[in-house]
């Protein structure tokens, strides 16, 4: 009985302790600039107060905003796409094959995916500038990718290592070349893996902000978090809260989608009835 | 179709451990051939130098007429069912049994009439828009065999395909693929532990030895005239007796007395001092109820009955001297067994009326007794002309 009760008694705690920041980012986003300014201490707004879809409107028709949208939809799914591709390559090679430097390989990896993020961005940034990679989509990619790869190479040879040897050799007997069986059969049984890699990529780099400021001078490669902190009014002493507020929800919804679209292919137990379990 | 014929074949891995040394099976054009033994023989192994899975170290792999020890397994055209079935999981079994005609690219009608002809064979049909995830053990072992004789390969190759269903099953599918091998005529080779498989569905059986070859004959040669005692304590069962014996004249001193044996085979075993005899349980009977010629009988006191309805089993402990018991340990060991008493296995009929406790006469078929060299394990009163071939390297002291 104490269970019954204890387990959503619970989970409604965590929920709420999670969701009451987004909860109070919305609530904020409906209410106008003036409303915030005198103070407006509701969750609902009070009358005279909502701002209705105003501030979400203002938003969108901010030029620097939407650039900011475009570039870090590009930025993000480039990476990402990126990342599992070699990724996905690279975990296959560490599964299947003994090579030397097999061992060291994967330590790097895990070094460098410890590697404090902001010291690389003072070198990187001069190093960008001498290049000409600053304030570039290739500028920003080129960091995500370095970061992701190593959890990504680490998750999806996991996955590689528990799909059994016999279902490759089972397609190569059936005539499959090492491509063939590979994309034929290796890689739909790693699916979950690779969704979970993609996730994980897209994340690092919708989020990332320490890049996205140091690395971009304007809207050329601006990301959303970046480009939120320059989002000031005219008053400098009372930046605009609601329209940061419908921002934020707005850049929120991509990752939201993303993970309904990839959290079906994130299906546990795709492969049973390969084998004899 | 094609013969596949194997010529000294070695396979040694890093170590230099050879887990194949130099084995030579001709395996005919549409012969079923087993490859039995314990595990650690070298059978799985061979079986993936076949197809192309394992490197071959050394000797020559011939496929029809081709030498294929460097093609790659896609270009052997031989079709395998692997131990796990080894199916695609994200695949209907459609698919998977279509998989290897889409990889030769074969167009759809065809592809479509194969796989309906294999399905149907298979009695598969209402499964086919399912997942194999979804199907029994058997069903699975269906598919898996499906997607072997959707295409037109030389040869199938079978790696223990019944060593995951049960008991029931496994005698259902033994039968059906007996049937599909024949119906097919395709050159096959199947790999299993099990002599019952070995026995029930070879045309010819392979027997190995830690990766040596013992004997290459038909089943019935290898149960009448095993060429040495792992042989003939793989094959049979229950296991064949053996029990120390030495040889006088036309008489065998066993521990319960001596029988008399035939002359021929005496002569063949005479003057070598201690031996093994080896004989089947079935070769023994109750000597009340027996009604057979000739034979020997003996009198012996029964430690336990199992009573089975058609038949008996009475077994009956004996003390071996040192060096019999020793080669004997070592050969519950090559068998992959550990009992360490050393009794008879006397197989009885069932209207037999003998009970643990008594003293039993019991009657011996002297014509099937074999005489075993203890060192080298040789089968002395081997008929060499009814053994198929035998390799005289598997005669080595143990």
């Amino acid at each position: 009985m104490k269970n019954k009760i204890g387990l959503p008694v619970g989970v409604l705690l965590i929920l709420a302790w999670c969701l009451l920041p987004v909860a109070w980012i919305i609530s904020l986003s409906f209410k106008s600039q003036t409303a915030i300014t005198n103070g407006s201490p509701g969750f609902f707004p009070a009358s005279g107060d909502g701002a209705g879809w105003q501030n979400y409107a203002d938003v969108l028709a901010n030029d620097q905003f939407r650039r900011a949208i475009i570039n870090s939809i590009g930025i993000s799914l480039i990476a990402t796409t990126l990342s599992v591709l070699i990724a996905t390559l690279a975990a296959y090679a560490i599964a299947r094959l003994e090579f030397r430097g097999k061992k060291l390989v994967l330590t790097m990896a895990l070094v460098i995916a410890m590697f404090p993020v902001v010291s690389l961005v003072g070198p990187l940034f001069d190093l960008w500038r001498a290049v000409g990679l600053y304030d570039t989509w290739p500028g920003l990619i080129i960091p995500y990718l370095s970061f992701t790869l190593p959890l990504a190479i680490w998750t999806l040879s996991a996955f590689f290592r528990e799909i059994p040897w016999e279902m490759e050799q089972a397609a190569q007997v059936d005539g499959a070349t090492s491509w063939q069986a590979f994309r034929r059969v290796i890689v739909p049984l790693a699916a979950p893996g690779v969704f979970t890699a993609a996730i994980l990529t897209f994340f690092f780099a919708w989020n990332d902000f320490v890049f996205g400021i140091s690395l971009t001078s304007t809207e050329a490669a601006r990301p959303i978090p970046a480009s939120l902190s320059f989002f000031v009014g005219s008053d400098p002493f009372n930046r605009p809260a609601s329209l940061l507020a419908a921002g934020a929800v707005i850049s929120t919804i991509p990752i939201v989608i993303i993970i309904l679209l990839f959290q079906r292919k994130i299906v546990a137990g795709l492969t049973s009835g390969a084998v004899k379990g | 179709m094609a013969a596949i014929d194997m010529k000294n074949i070695v396979k040694k891995y890093g170590d230099g451990f050879p887990a194949v040394n130099d084995v030579s099976i001709d395996v005919q054009d549409g012969e079923f051939m087993i490859l039995v033994g314990p595990s650690g023989c070298g059978k799985s192994t061979l079986l993936r130098m076949i197809v192309g899975l394992e490197d071959i170290t050394d000797g020559d792999m011939m496929i029809g007429d081709k030498r294929v020890n460097d093609l790659a397994p896609r270009d052997r055209n031989l079709a395998m069912v692997f131990q796990n079935y080894a199916l695609y999981p994200h695949l209907t079994v459609y698919e998977n049994i279509a998989f290897p005609l889409r990889l030769a690219k074969a167009p759809d009608s065809e592809v479509d009439e194969k796989v309906r002809a294999a399905s149907a064979t298979l009695e598969l049909d209402e499964h086919l828009e399912r997942k194999p995830g979804n199907l029994s053990g058997g069903q699975r072992q269906r598919v898996a065999m499906g997607r072997a004789i959707v295409r037109d390969a030389d040869a199938f190759l079978f790696d223990e395909p019944l060593s995951n269903l049960d008991a029931k099953l496994r005698g259902q599918m033994r039968s059906e693929i007996a049937r599909l091998q024949k119906r097919l005529g395709i050159t096959t080779v199947y790999v299993t532990h099990d002599q019952t498989e070995a026995m029930t569905l070879g045309d010819r059986v392979a027997v190995l030895k830690r990766g040596v070859l013992q004997q290459l004959a038909t089943p019935r040669e290898l149960y009448e005239n095993p060429g040495n005692l792992f042989v003939a304590g793989f094959i049979g069962s229950p296991p064949m007796n053996f029990l120390p014996a030495t040889v006088e004249g036309t008489s065998v001193q066993l521990p319960f007395g001596s029988v008399e044996i035939p002359a021929a085979k005496a002569a063949k075993a005479e003057g070598r001092g201690l031996l093994i005899a080896g004989v089947r349980p079935g070769d023994f009977e109750d000597a009340a109820v027996a009604d057979k010629q000739g034979g020997s009988t003996f009198h012996a006191t029964v430690d336990r009955v199992e009573w089975l309805g058609n038949e008996a089993y009475a077994y009956v402990p004996f003390e071996a001297p040192d060096e019999v018991r020793d080669q004997l340990t070592q050969l519950e060991k090559d068998l992959d067994g550990d009992s360490l008493r050393t009794q008879l296995v006397v197989g009885l009929d069932g209207s037999s009326r003998v009970a643990a406790g008594d003293e039993a006469e019991i009657w011996m078929n002297t014509d099937k007794l074999h005489l075993f060299d203890p060192a080298t394990g040789e089968n002395l009163t081997v008929d060499r002309e009814r053994a198929g071939r035998l390799e005289e390297r598997a005669l080595t002291t143990v």
